[in-house]
């Protein structure tokens, strides 16, 4: 049994060690370190959590277990899983934070005395307020998370679903929340709490159907948000300073996030949030819609094209991810290196699913981080490129979205691929891309189609070289 | 008259709002995949109140009520918390610098 005050600091320790561990992540040489102080902080708050117990009944025995039964899934879950599904995996995870703050904001309404809140139906004001808004935001992370793992996983249709009166429905279940609230501090019915709860279940459910597969990067990181608010609001029940700094900085950390991704795709968050993006509005697309000359080529133009190229840039997208390429890219790479070309990548902010996805792939190709560029960093490069290579990506190297106002991706920052003296496109058919409109980029002079898949066109590039 | 320790609860959170907001803006963009993991696990610091939970029930009746709520979020936190942060190891052991006596 230790001093509440003691407690506190240990808690602020472990809060501390938590601010470095993100803080570890500006550089990859750090990060490992910091992902340390991150399990150390862990274990304090763990730790000393147990050691605040003074009456150590049988129950203590089955806690043991139990975190050893979600400790095992874990790890087994976190060495079986692959790179490739790295999206769905962090989606699944921030359902489990938002069920979690669920839960314990459940067992803190029926048993407040145990966490000194007060007594069944008669809990402190305040105390009743933060444990609504934990387990409302909880409710919304578990059920948005469950959306966005499914879609991601495939197992539900990527595409926005959408109905009418859907902006309505959704405000008129917030003001309920609001409303429940209120009578919930009325008169502690658990009732209210109940119905606060599935209600907001509904609300992360209708709040992620109408967003499209493009946007998932600024949902994922949104739910992330979501999954800090959610601790730190039941930090704040539980007057647990670890929790509330914790809380803070994910919830910080997710909204940097959502705001990057959607600078990436020059979009606003409402814009994204109302959704219905992607699919829906291919009034522009159709105008265009006449016959072009396209240029197609084979793996051995390709082959011949970069072998004799100084310098090449690859951008890779999420089509790189689905035919799982990243190995067969760098082994093409490696090819090209003996030959004394200079290769690089350029990623933009929003290829693939989720923030960063395509760095964490090309490092699981072992391809060297020195070698990956951001937007900014390489756009100017590609102005003196001989050859790009694009594989897998579409949206992101369209030069409409710098020429043409009515395009939904105007203003859009996009990689200048077109000004490399060829560009090879590799895909496997002309459709458009996720925001349904032409990729202009197809019909240019410098443009050769590799029409095939993504894996497949790399390795018959490797067998040329 | 004196300050209600709320206030200094709020304190605490905005500060620490601040503070995530520029350690966060100081990550390099290769490394918000990681970050999202990251976050994730450190997030699942929840199971204090998870452990806090499940012993509500008595020596007789280990699981009652609320006491099986506890349970279940030691079990999901304990996921997240494993999962996350080793996923993220594994992650983060992938990046590497380009050597120099390569070949």
């Amino acid at each position: 049994m230790i001093s509440a005050n003691l407690l506190a600091i240990f808690y602020l320790i472990s809060g501390i060690l938590f601010i470095l561990a993100l803080r570890g992540l500006s550089s990859p040489e750090t990060s490992r370190q910091g992902n340390l102080f991150g399990i150390i902080g862990m274990a304090i708050a763990i730790t000393v959590t147990f050691l605040s117990i003074d009456n150590f009944s049988s129950g203590f025995l089955y806690v043991i277990l139990f975190l050893l039964i979600g400790g095992s899934i874990g790890a087994f879950i976190a060495f079986k899983i692959p790179m490739t599904a790295m999206p769905e995996l962090v989606a699944g995870f921030h359902s489990l934070v938002g069920l979690a703050a669920v839960f314990v904001a459940i067992s803190a309404f029926l048993s407040p005395e145990v966490f000194n809140l007060g007594s069944s139906g008669n809990i402190k004001l305040a105390s009743l307020i933060e444990m609504s808004i934990g387990a409302a935001v909880g409710a919304i992370t578990f059920s948005g998370s469950i959306i966005a793992f499914l879609k991601l996983r495939g197992l539900m249709s990527g595409s926005p679903i959408t109905f009418p009166g859907q902006h309505i429905l959704n405000l008129l279940i917030l003001i309920s929340i609001i409303i429940l609230t209120y009578f919930l501090c009325l008169n502690q019915s658990p009732n209210f709490f109940w119905s606060l709860i599935a209600i907001s279940f509904l609300v992360g459910f209708l709040l992620i159907i109408p967003i499209g597969g493009a946007d998932m990067p600024v949902v994922i990181s949104m739910l992330n948000s979501y999954s800090g608010w959610a601790a730190a609001g039941i930090g704040f029940t539980l007057e647990n300073t670890a929790l509330i700094i914790t809380g803070a900085l994910v919830g910080s950390s997710g909204a940097i996030l959502s705001y990057i991704m959607c600078k990436g795709m020059n979009r606003s968050f409402f814009n994204v949030i109302l959704g219905g993006f992607g699919g829906t509005d291919q009034t522009s697309s159709k105008t265009s819609k006449e016959q072009k000359p396209v240029k197609s080529g084979n793996a051995d133009d390709a082959a011949f094209l970069m072998k004799n190229a100084s310098s090449v840039i690859i951008v890779p997208g999420y089509g790189m991810a689905v035919a799982q390429a990243q190995h067969a890219l760098r082994e093409m790479v490696d090819s090209l290196k003996k030959n004394g070309v200079k290769v690089s990548y350029a990623i933009h902010p929003v290829a693939g699913r989720m923030p960063g996805h395509m760095n964490v792939l090309l490092a699981e190709a072992n391809v060297p981080y020195d070698e990956v560029f951001e937007l900014e960093e390489i756009n100017n490069d590609f102005a003196n490129c001989d050859v790009a290579y694009v594989i897998g990506a579409n949206d992101v190297t369209n030069p409409v979205a710098k020429t043409d106002p009515q395009s939904p991706i105007y203003g859009m920052p996009v990689l200048d691929v077109e000004k490399s003296k060829s560009v090879l496109f590799v895909k496997r058919s002309l459709s458009p891309g996720y925001a349904g409109i032409d990729n202009d980029l197809f019909y240019r002079d410098n443009t050769l189609m590799l029409f095939a898949d993504a894996k497949k066109m790399t390795e018959d590039i490797i067998k040329n070289l | 008259m004196e300050i209600d320790p709320f206030i200094f609860r709020l304190s605490i959170f905005i500060l620490s709002i601040f503070v995530g907001y520029y350690v966060v803006w100081s990550v390099t963009p290769s490394l918000h995949t990681p970050l999202m993991s990251v976050t994730n696990a450190i997030s699942s610091v929840i199971i204090v109140g998870a452990i806090i939970a499940s012993l509500a029930g008595t020596n007789l009746s280990v699981f009652n009520q609320s006491s099986i709520f506890g349970f279940l979020a030691i079990v999901l936190a304990a996921i997240n918390i494993f999962g996350g942060f080793l996923v993220t190891q594994r992650m983060l052991a992938m990046y590497k610098k380009k050597k120099k006596d390569k070949k």
